[in-house]
């Protein structure tokens, strides 16, 4: 008889930890966490006893106090008398004007490109591939220099305006491109509404009004077009809507501005500078030029992939359905593309934003010039201000992401 | 269970290593030179020579005493630094002894924790303007675009002043004194402001200096001098003595030239002291007995300094003023070697 042995019973052995492949990533694991651990403690420790012996403390009632400095760009009220946190908010509020001017000429640059690139026209393509090698391939920081000694040394300063024989002229007598700036001419309502106070700043009641007519108009122009395709499914015939649909995103605009009292306030000189007008700083222009000329040099890449990765046959079934070109780029090239483009234009979004912060370069005064430039150094409080200037940049970033990722969803396959 | 014990060891001898801070004498000495914060470029004060080699008003605070500490007045590094990364850069630890043109202000003293050692020149700020700009006083520049350096005092002096008087300006913040002069020649900005000292500095080394003015308003008081950090008296007191060293060797009228003579005695007590002929002072604070006469060795007394760098015999052409001995009517004035 031969004895069937009982199954030997699992003994656990310390070496197991290590050689038995079922610990062994566990082991890693509980290694890896302690090893982390162990360097945030240390990290932090580090930083608690250095503070302490520098005789230093850690509290951020320093946002409270008075700045003391002036802030040349103010999106929001603000003089030398405000506080450290609202110079933290002037400054997050250049941040976010110029990450989303940056963001949207990136886009428009990006995707001209990137079409172009893809051209049949031998010297356009080539023209775009000079544009995307050159701007992907030299350091942001350069170029935001280039472009701000562009903007400072090569035009002519606001004095040149001045006198019988000016050496420099407005274009056409409505703005003025300055070593210090361009000038615009400035929006204005004779019978405005006024502000609406929002506690931490005030917003124009005539602007949101304009958003909410513009709205409704896009609304209802949006619904006659339904309607037109309605009719033209069930009759065959399209009834005619172009000039109701202009007439209903133009005309209740075109009302409002007027009974606003719109007009437009150009710049003139007055005293060292040009008054009036919307002041465009040089600084401001060179972040803003740089940042979209250099992302969109990327973004071109991502348009030329998305758009080559559908493939050729769709363009050609299109054509075989008698598509023109340019409606088969709009309704069946471009949405299927877009669905490629998306993900990496986050990162670009995302870049641009990060890269703001290169803004001290040329003078800018956004979030890192502000609390963790001027006020960190005016007050001292370097930790503070960096992990509060490091926690604002994480927390816009992942809105961006949030928001791309949302409109990714949209656009994105709905698989059924 | 030993790896907990192993990480646990580890752990506290990181903590350990983070905490223990020797004073900064035994660190510059077991380094071999001295870490000492200057600015990024400004002409009489701290700029390269041809050679390379850092020369200047400030930088001669950071040699006497690398000499009087090291015995080389050469063994320093030197760590340029901008108006915004010099008290990180000090207070980090980076640097041993920041000479940067910098105020001694209340905050910066008490609240920044810092130790100003003394000073070394007396300045307030000043407004720098081109001539055909017709402007012949600060009153008149309501309205102008001023070039102003972040991170200083200059920027909160401008702001309390166009305040005060009712003005308005746009203000261009600037980085570095060679951005601003950069940016003040290109015309982005109507008039430069910063320490008066700076400001006939940086014009001397325009093409056309005649061409610009000092407008007569000085708004501040900048006093001047080389700052450590808190919590290591014993360097304080190094510096500061040195300091006091440079300036006292002027007032008894001891020079690089009869130093040497001087040094092997003379009359007078309080020169014997300081030059370490009798007294022992230099081993109150563990440095050698003839520690200042290294100092003054290094680069003359606070008087010759002054005319090699900045003085009315170099392009800055600074008088001194404020500057000179108390005994000649100025605010110089040495704490008793005794
Ligand atoms: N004394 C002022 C201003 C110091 C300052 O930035 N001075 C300028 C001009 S006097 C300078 O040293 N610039 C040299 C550089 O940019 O590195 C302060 O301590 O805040």
């Amino acid at each position: 008889m031969t004895t069937i042995p009982d199954a030997p019973k699992p003994v656990f052995r310390p070496s197991m930890l290590i050689y038995d492949t079922r610990y062994r990533s566990l082991t890693i694991q509980v290694v890896v966490l302690f090893l982390f651990m162990a360097g945030a403690a240390w990290l932090i420790d580090n930083a608690i006893q250095n503070l302490r012996t520098l005789g230093k403390d850690f509290n951020f009632s320093f946002l409270g106090q008075r700045a003391g400095y002036d802030i040349n760009q103010r999106l929001v009220a603000y003089d030398s008398n405000s506080t450290h946190g609202r110079a933290l908010l002037v400054g997050l509020l250049n941040t976010l004007l110029l990450a989303v001017m940056s963001c949207a000429l990136a886009t428009v640059i990006g995707v001209i490109a990137g079409v172009l690139r893809l051209s049949g026209n031998w010297l356009v393509a080539r023209l775009m591939t000079v544009y995307v090698e050159t701007f992907r391939n030299i350091p942001t920081l350069l170029w935001i220099l280039v472009f701000g000694a562009i903007m400072t040394e090569s035009m002519p300063a606001p004095a040149a305006f001045r006198g019988d024989n000016p050496t420099a002229e407005m274009i056409l007598g409505m703005v003025a491109i300055t070593n210090r700036g361009v000038y615009v001419p400035e929006p204005m309502f004779a019978r405005s509404l006024g502000d609406l106070d929002l506690g931490l700043f005030l917003v124009s009641i005539d602007l949101l009004a304009l958003a909410a007519v513009l709205i409704a108009g896009i609304l209802i122009r949006r619904r006659l077009l339904r309607h037109a395709e309605a009719v033209q499914n069930a009759t065959g015939v399209r009834p005619v809507t172009w000039w109701k649909g202009l007439l209903a995103v133009v005309l209740p605009p075109a009302l409002l501005l007027w009974a606003l009292g719109f007009h437009l306030n150009y710049p003139e000189l007055a005293g060292f500078n040009f008054s009036g007008g919307i002041h465009l700083r040089n600084s401001l222009i060179a972040m803003w030029l740089a940042l979209s000329i250099y992302t969109g040099a990327f973004i071109a890449e991502n348009v030329r992939a998305g758009i080559m990765a559908v493939s050729r046959g769709q363009t050609e079934a299109a054509f075989a359905l008698g598509l023109r070109p340019g409606t088969t780029m709009n309704l069946v090239i471009l949405p299927q593309a877009k669905r490629i483009i998306i993900p990496p234009l986050i990162s670009q979004y995302l870049n641009i934003t990060k890269n703001t912060s290169l803004a001290l370069a040329v003078g800018y005064m956004d979030l890192r010039s502000t609390l963790g430039g001027i006020t960190l150094n005016q007050t001292g409080r370097e930790l503070e201000a960096m992990l509060l200037m490091m926690l604002i940049y994480l927390v816009i970033s992942l809105l961006i992401s949030l928001a791309m990722n949302l409109y990714n969803r949209r656009v994105g396959l709905k698989e059924r | 269970m030993k790896t907990f014990t192993f990480f646990g060891a580890l752990t506290a001898a990181g903590l350990a290593a983070g905490v223990v801070q020797a004073a900064t004498l035994d660190d510059v000495r077991a380094r071999g030179n001295l870490s000492c914060g200057i600015s990024t470029g400004l002409a009489g004060f701290s700029a390269p020579d041809a050679n390379g080699v850092w020369q200047g008003f400030d930088v001669a605070v950071c040699r006497a005493v690398a000499a009087a500490v090291l015995g080389d007045p050469m063994a320093v590094t030197f760590v340029p630094t901008t108006g915004q990364t010099r008290f990180t850069a000090l207070s980090s630890g980076e640097i041993d002894l920041l000479a940067r043109n910098t105020t001694w202000t209340f905050s910066r003293d008490v609240d920044l924790k810092f130790t100003f050692a003394g000073i070394n020149y007396y300045d307030g700020q000043g407004f720098m303007v081109s001539r055909e700009l017709g402007v012949s006083s600060a009153r008149e520049l309501d309205g102008a675009t001023i070039c102003i350096q972040t991170g200083t005092t200059t920027e909160l002096n401008l702001a309390d002043y166009f305040r005060a008087n009712n003005m308005s300006y746009e203000p261009v913040p600037i980085e570095t004194n060679a951005e601003a002069q950069q940016q003040y020649l290109a015309g982005a900005c109507d008039v430069y402001t910063t320490d008066a000292s700076g400001l006939a500095s940086t014009r001397a080394t325009f093409a056309d200096p005649e061409n610009h003015i000092l407008l007569p308003e000085i708004i501040s008081k900048e006093p001047l001098g080389p700052l450590v950090r808190h919590g290591d008296d014993e360097w304080a007191d190094i510096v500061k003595w040195t300091l006091y060293a440079l300036i006292a060797a002027e007032e008894y009228g001891i020079t690089s030239q009869n130093i040497d003579e001087l040094a092997r005695g003379t009359d007078n007590p309080e020169i014997n002291r300081l030059l370490g002929v009798e007294g022992g002072l230099g081993q109150m604070f563990r440095l050698e007995n003839d520690w200042a006469r290294r100092a003054i060795s290094a680069g003359g007394n606070y008087g010759e300094i002054f005319s090699s760098t900045i003085g009315e015999s170099t392009p800055i052409g600074l008088a001194r003023g404020l500057n000179a001995q108390w005994t000649q009517g100025g605010l110089l004035y040495a704490m008793p070697f005794r």
